[in-house]
């Protein structure tokens, strides 16, 4: 029997091998990301973590404010707060399929030699930090509707407007993750935390939190940059209706616009990526690092 | 023609850049690779025989397309491994020795399974591949286990069959038994010639610096040191050019000053080696004829060193590397690792 059999397709090889590519390490993330320990402490670790992280948030803004929760800021940051889980899930989820391949499961070697698409597989990696993430996100906002009357109604959610805007900055995430997981290629073990590195700093910068008006001058343009900025933004407008004016820094934006800005930087940073995996991966080649290991 | 030949190289070399961590403006230059030129048919079973750092690995990385070379080139099943590494990927598989590579929260079968659909291997096909593989290596009674529960050894039988899954053109052995018990190593050997005994027309490169293995498995060898290619030829070939001299192991005691130096300046000493032994040393020799015995004995009953015992032997491909490098290929590696 040829090897080739199995290899012919009606599919255009390239995208047949994405899609497996990607199948398969989606599958494999949700092994690695749900069977390092038993279900149930899964679970209650899922739940846990989300919430602790919210209360930390919660605590601060009732000291600063002296428990002023009606105020319309409190469900602005809450919700800047909850859906930015996704940035540290989808873009660390992405990127650490790198690391944890060649340093932990030295498997890095063998995975390049197969016949995959790396982009795909390391998008597929993501999806279980993805799904988890999502989890977390849930958790966070029924937290914040049961006890802490954030305003939920879901008869006045602009719900086309919310699952395009989650859509799209899922893929924004994720293309983000591939950049990282490019550089990733380049550095050594010890830059582990570059994925939450990153999406740490990214927090002090999209508006998560508070506007982008108390960054020093300099600073601000970095955040107006950065599509998570106008995809919190988006978010927080198709969950919360008119509320959602807590920070007056996008207000002169429609929808409409901050829709097509979130799209555009999305393919700015699709490309970035495209361009940082071919950069990377021929200087990993040349250089001899794909199955470099550091044993940090 | 290349596309007859499953590998071939030209002039390949491969030059590592080190950086003082300290001073990054000093470096230092490693030659891993230099000038070698192979050229590699279809159903062969080409061996790699060399020390520890003689430039194997290296060599494979760069088949396998994990490395660029820094001069020269190289084409696997006729594509060029810096240009159509995408061409090369779905032809060819590797395995390398003395690694606990896997993921160890996935069974033995979880993990085969993954690696078989990265190649497009339907479940099914993938499935019957993986029960009958592991049932030749003896490892199918662990199908269930976790990988992080397998001893090295069987997580190393593991790999092997994870390389022949996926039924590749070429594959890569990179010191497959490192590591190995004897019986698993056995094992191992055996599983590669059967394979290659019910696919003909596939190629594996293996490399290895056990001189049995390479003698026992490989159709042709290339004897590699510091990233040359010194000799390329069958075992068989190898060892001929030594039939004309004579061989001789002599089990001695203490030398006594007595040097390796000393006796290849003897009329008729073509090579003289001598190593620690339990209780005193052993003198490999090689010499252009019999008759240039008795003068080595004379020499050594003048040190006042004892004869114990004296064997005429036929060459081995460890001669062979003797003879080609100078030093046995066991001191060779404390070489490189000083």
């Amino acid at each position: 029997m040829r090897a080739a059999s199995y290899r012919d397709t009606r599919l255009p090889e390239r995208w047949a091998a994405a899609w497996r590519s990607f199948r398969v390490a989606a599958w494999l993330g949700w092994q690695i990301e749900s069977n390092w320990t038993d279900p149930f402490l899964f679970a209650i670790y899922s739940m846990l973590k989300p919430l602790a992280s919210a209360a930390i948030l919660v605590v601060m803004y009732g000291v600063i404010t002296n428990g002023q929760f009606e105020n319309p800021v409190f469900p602005y940051i809450y919700l800047g707060n909850a859906f930015y889980i996704y940035v540290g899930a989808v873009m660390t989820g992405v990127s650490w399929a790198v690391i944890d391949d060649r340093e932990h499961y030295r498997t890095l070697k063998y995975i390049y030699v197969a016949p995959i698409r790396i982009p795909a597989y390391w998008l597929g990696r993501g999806v279980a930090r993805f799904l988890t993430g999502s989890f977390a996100v849930l958790i966070t906002l029924a937290a914040g509707v049961l006890f802490l009357h954030v305003p939920f109604h879901p008869d006045r959610v602009d719900w086309p407007l919310f699952l395009l805007s989650l859509t799209l900055g899922v893929m924004m995430l994720a293309l983000m993750g591939l950049v990282l997981a490019s550089v990733s290629l380049m550095i050594a073990h010890h830059f582990f935390l570059i994925g939450e590195a990153v999406a740490g700093a990214l927090y002090l910068l999209s508006g998560a939190i508070f506007p982008l008006e108390v960054l020093p001058p300099w600073l601000r343009p970095l955040g107006f940059a950065m599509p998570i900025t106008y995809w919190l933004e988006l978010i927080r407008r198709s969950l919360l209706g008119d509320i959602a004016s807590g920070f007056a820094t996008l207000s002169g934006f429609t929808n409409g616009q901050l829709l097509g800005i979130l799209a555009g930087l999305s393919v700015l940073f699709g490309l970035l990526a495209v361009v940082a995996f071919r950069l990377c991966d021929r200087q990993a080649r040349e250089k001899g690092l794909i199955d470099q290991t550091t044993n940090y | 023609m290349s596309i007859d030949l499953a590998i071939e190289t030209h002039n390949l070399g491969r030059i590592y850049t080190i950086r003082n961590r300290r001073e990054r403006r000093i470096r230092k230059e490693i030659i891993a690779l230099q000038d070698v030129n192979l050229q590699i048919p279809r159903g062969e079973l080409f061996g790699l025989l060399g020390p520890n750092g003689a430039g194997k690995t290296t060599l494979i990385k760069i088949l396998t397309t994990l490395l660029a070379p820094t001069t020269g080139w190289a084409r696997v099943a006729g594509y060029d491994v810096v240009r159509e590494p995408q061409k090369i990927r779905p032809r060819i598989n590797m395995v390398s020795g003395g690694e606990a590579s896997g993921y160890g929260l996935l069974t033995v079968r979880e993990n085969l399974w993954m690696f078989a659909q990265f190649y497009g291997l339907p479940s099914r096909e993938a499935n019957r591949r993986i029960e009958d593989l592991l049932r030749r290596i003896g490892l199918a009674d662990r199908i269930h286990t976790k990988s992080s529960d397998l001893s090295t050894g069987l997580r190393q039988k593991m790999n092997i069959v994870r390389g022949f899954l996926t039924d590749p053109e070429i594959l890569f052995l990179d010191e497959p038994t490192l590591g190995l018990d004897v019986n698993a190593a056995r094992d191992v050997r055996r599983f590669v010639r059967e394979w290659l005994d019910a696919h003909p027309d596939r190629t594996v490169l293996l490399t290895t610096h056990y001189m049995v293995e390479a003698d026992e498995l490989c159709d042709r060898v290339a004897i590699i040191s510091q990233g040359r290619v010194l000799a390329c030829d069958s075992p068989e070939a190898l060892k001929r050019r030594l039939q004309r001299e004579a061989l001789f192991d002599i089990e001695i005691t203490a030398p006594n000053g007595l040097t390796a130096a000393a006796l290849e300046a003897l009329p008729g000493v073509r090579k003289a080696v001598l190593t620690d032994a339990s209780g005193g040393a052993l003198l490999k020799l090689v010499l252009a004829e019999d008759s240039a015995l008795p003068s080595v004995i004379g020499v050594l009953t003048e040190r006042a060193v004892q004869v114990r015992h004296l064997t005429k032997r036929e060459p081995t491909l460890e001669d062979v590397f003797v003879e080609l490098v100078g030093r046995p290929l066991a001191e060779e590696e404390g070489r490189d690792e000083q």
